[in-house]
């Protein structure tokens, strides 16, 4: 069983602090993914729950247990490095058994759950040879094995995917996505790329800066972003963002033009930031007028650049359209579709 | 005069260089109806050009020396007439080499695993304290020191005054304060080498020390951050985690200095002359040479040392040319 609690967690070096308080319950069983971009604290934070850095302030719990000033090793917990962090001079076998071993686990068992982790996560042939012989996907694999020997309360992943290449990571994910389920085992993942988070986790934890700027569900934040920030943050390609100004009920771009009625309602000549996605333009010749500026087909969409009301907006369609750069196209917005923001703080405007 | 004859050694090298290559490109030049095989031709002869000064002095010095010291050996001593086996004969069969054959035992395995084992207890523990890189530099001090120079500074640590006198040797002096009787400390066998072998590893440790340090730190934090999530204890990080990882290192520090032991010479001259039981081959060769004038039995006495250092030798260069990759 392994919930997890952080409350008020402080983080300073000297006088610079890297975590603002940060608060987060994780469900036991819950893969929780914590996203940002580099520096925003989230390995920190990952590696303050694990005991490898003290916090300053606040208090973790670990089933219902505080854990603030238990050694690493009395936490309950496993976890994979970015680097994977195998030990060289061991081989696959001898790495996974090693905590085992520290242990005093006896021999037999210890070789019973090396075989068991061996074998779910296809790793058997593997087990007599060094981490040099081999490939990043096996490391990582066997960097796994090492996590699941120990059965943890809770696993920690400190961006385990980000020195594989694109088709691997793509392959890993799933397979880490798998094993959360035929396991059951509460997952604290960190990683800097949005697409991970959002097709892993149950709950996504987006941090800036040493603050959390919204937890919750990956559609969730997609579909309701809390501020500019996540909602720039979430999605590839990411949100368009306008200014906008609400005269009669309608959005009003900088140079007039009427995008649609307003998505909440906003105090008439209040100007506002409005954001919308790529996907959500619809291209309708009768609506707004825009000027193509750039097109490129991905295969499955095609994605262009527009000039809309003196900005440039990114679109993307699965239409297959046939302007060119230079052609006038029309755009509107799905109904529903469009979130506003303030212009200064950045957080949502609420209905 | 000093000055004068560095400006001549760099200028004269300089000029080497610069002038035969001149030269070369002259005899070879890259232009005309054979530019194409001008230049390959110059090409095959400019590394032969600049290596031929390093080649001639290694050769005069270096090669040359060995089959002459090979030809001796089987020489007299005056070097005139073929006396054949007689001298490996005669060493075989010598007291003093069979006493210099146990101590370079002795000095082989003591001295290069105090001095691996001190230098690797140090290097660890001063990357862990704040005055640690103070202390490196006291340890890699000695290294700065000559042989004869720590020989004299160690002679006077174990210098022995009649009673009645202050001992000014730290160690009668420590030893008389314990209530002990002043000793003639190099004066007694077997105490006495091992008085002497101190000295090396006291010189040694540091450059153990600086290697395995670096190599230390060149291990990946995160496997020793692994090890504390998976249980290890700070001494089973070190043993199980870090000493591994750094083993090939280990193996060059040792065999580097296992090298320059049977090498060993201005230690034991300096300070006992191998008298008292503490001879040591190289010292032996010295004494029949300079001292014996027979240069038979000191060539004898030099080829059993370089057969020795060999093996050990080529293991090593093979040692580090495999932890370069």
């Amino acid at each position: 069983m392994g919930s997890v609690s952080l409350s008020n967690i402080r983080k300073s070096y000297g006088a610079v602090e890297v975590l603002h308080g940060i608060n987060l319950d994780v469900a036991d069983g819950e893969f929780t993914v914590l996203v940002g971009p580099s520096g925003c604290g989230k390995s920190t934070l990952l590696r303050s729950l694990a005991g490898l850095e003290t916090i300053s302030s606040g208090e973790i719990t670990i089933d219902g247990k505080v854990v603030n000033k238990l050694h690493p090793k009395h936490r309950d917990i496993a976890m994979v490095f970015q680097n994977y962090a195998l030990y060289p001079h061991m081989n696959v076998a001898e790495n996974m058994g090693f905590s085992l071993k520290l242990a005093k686990v006896p021999r037999a068992e210890i070789e019973a759950k090396v075989r068991k982790a061996a074998e779910i996560l296809d790793l058997t042939e593997m087990l007599g040879r060094k981490p040099a012989q081999l490939s990043g996907g096996q490391r990582q694999r066997v960097a796994m094995g090492r996590a699941i020997v120990r059965n943890p309360a809770v696993f920690l992943f400190d961006e385990p995917l980000s020195n594989l290449d694109a088709k691997l990571r793509v392959q890993m994910r799933s397979e880490i996505k798998e094993l959360h389920q035929r396991l059951g085992t509460t997952i604290v993942y960190v990683t800097h790329d949005q697409i991970e988070a959002m097709t892993m986790a149950d709950r996504i934890v987006v941090m800036k800066a040493g603050h959390v700027e919204q937890i919750g569900a990956p559609l969730e934040l997609y579909d309701n972003p809390a501020n500019v920030f996540v909602a720039g943050f979430i999605g590839s390609p990411a949100m368009n963002f306008l200014h906008a100004t609400a005269k009669g009920g309608q959005c009003v771009l900088a140079d007039g033009t009427a995008l649609g009625p307003l998505p909440v309602p906003v105090a008439e000549g209040r100007s506002f930031t409005l954001g919308i996605r790529p996907e959500h333009f619809i291209i309708d010749q009768a609506a707004a007028p825009a000027l193509v500026s750039l097109v490129e087909p991905t295969g499955a969409e095609i994605q262009f650049t527009a000039h809309l009301g003196g900005a440039s907006v990114l679109v993307t369609t699965r239409d297959r359209i046939t302007a060119r750069v230079g052609d006038p196209i029309g755009l509107r917005v799905e109904p529903g579709r469009m979130h506003a923001f303030d212009a200064k703080t950045g957080q949502r405007i609420e209905g | 005069m000093a000055a004068v004859t560095i400006l001549i050694g760099v200028f004269g090298c300089i000029c080497y260089f610069f002038l035969s290559n001149i030269a070369l490109d002259r005899l070879y030049p890259a232009s005309g109806p054979n530019a194409g095989a001008n230049i390959n031709r110059a090409n095959q002869i400019r590394p032969w050009l600049f290596m031929f000064p390093a080649l001639a002095l290694l050769t005069v010095y270096l090669v040359y020396p060995v089959f002459v010291s090979v030809y001796l050996s089987f020489m007299d001593a005056e070097g005139d007439s073929f006396v054949g086996m007689d001298n490996y004969i005669w060493l075989i069969n010598d007291d003093k080499f069979r006493e210099s054959m146990f101590n370079n035992l002795l000095w082989l395995v003591f001295v290069p695993a105090a001095s691996t084992f001190f230098g690797l207890v140090a290097a660890a523990v001063t990357d862990r304290i704040r005055w640690g890189n103070f202390a490196k530099a006291m340890i890699f001090m000695p290294m700065a020191i000559s042989f004869v120079g720590a020989a004299v500074i160690w002679k006077l640590v174990y210098e022995y005054r009649p009673d009645g006198q202050e001992q000014i040797g730290i160690l009668n002096a420590v030893w008389t304060a314990m209530g002990g009787q002043a000793q003639t400390w190099l004066t007694s066998p077997v105490v006495n080498s091992f008085l002497l072998m101190i000295v090396l590893v006291w010189i040694q440790t540091g450059f153990a020390m600086v290697i395995l340090s670096a190599a230390l730190r060149g291990i990946p934090e995160e496997t020793i951050e692994a090890s504390i999530l998976d249980g290890a204890s700070p001494l089973q990080i070190f043993m199980k985690i870090k000493v591994p990882q750094i083993w090939g290192t280990i193996l060059v520090v040792w065999t580097t200095i296992t090298i320059t032991v049977l090498k060993v010479f201005d230690i034991v001259l300096t300070m006992t002359n191998g008298q008292w039981g503490t001879q040591v081959l190289a010292n032996l060769m010295f004494d029949w040479m300079f001292r014996g004038n027979d240069t038979g039995r000191a060539s004898t006495a030099a080829i059993v040392i370089m057969l020795m250092v060999t093996p050990i030798m080529i293991w090593n260069i093979r040692n580090a040319a495999r932890e370069a990759r």
